[in-house]
């Protein structure tokens, strides 16, 4: 594959994707409270997605894309489970 | 391999670093916005329009390659916009009655039983 522009924007795309993950990971530790903490964690999640599709770019390889999907089918399922914990203190009623 | 030419390049170069810019803003705001309502929508901003503008470049560019639309790629997209919000509105109904309970000035409830005082004399295990 030739291309010029792409070989550069994919590296600092996961770059930027990385330090996006980073900031989350600082409010996730930091969060003053139970829902800010699982907010960063679906943040978090999503921007893992992304960094995921980035990476199948820059591999060329479309063998990713599920990978992708379960990651953002995960993200839901976490964060749906742990606000319904927060909502009631427990998951299944 | 042929050469993909320039301006497709520069198109999914742009729309990835878009995409990829919009998600470094949004986890900035998440770090710094003060209080959790406001923080609820930095994510919701990443989920939208970060997401399609990643998901967008990647289809043109396994379309080029491949010579065939991915469509497995808006499978993440649906998936998305379906999901995100029952997300948000979990999180937003556990973050108003977790303020509720503590006692903080929330909007009421408007079904009306989910008020400070009931919540505080409700049995639960943590705060």
């Amino acid at each position: 594959m030739n291309t010029t522009l792409l070989a550069w924007a994919t590296p600092l795309a996961m770059g930027m994707l990385v330090l996006a993950m980073l900031l989350c990971l600082v409010r996730m530790l930091r969060g003053p409270t139970a829902q800010d903490r699982v907010l960063a964690l679906d943040a978090m999640y999503l921007n893992a997605m992304l960094l995921v599709l980035v990476l199948c770019m820059h591999w060329g390889s479309t063998d990713y894309f599920e990978v992708a999907l379960l990651i953002a089918l995960l993200g839901f399922l976490g964060s749906t489970a742990l606000a319904k914990f927060l909502l009631r203190g427990e998951v299944i009623e | 391999m042929s050469t993909m030419p320039l301006w497709l390049d520069a198109l999914i170069s742009a729309l990835v670093l878009l995409g990829a810019a919009i998600a470094l803003a949004g986890s900035m705001g998440l770090l710094t916005l003060p209080g959790f309502f406001t923080r609820m929508h930095p994510p919701a901003t990443i989920a939208t329009l970060a997401c399609w503008c990643i998901l967008h470049g990647a289809f043109a560019f396994f379309w080029w390659q491949d010579g065939a639309a991915p469509l497995r790629l808006y499978l993440i997209a649906l998936f998305l916009a379906t999901t995100v919000p029952i997300t948000s509105i979990f999180l937003m109904r556990a973050a108003l009655f977790r303020a509720r309970r503590a006692g903080t000035a929330v909007p009421t409830s408007l079904s009306g039983h989910t008020t400070a005082e009931e919540g505080a004399a409700m049995p639960s295990p943590h705060r």
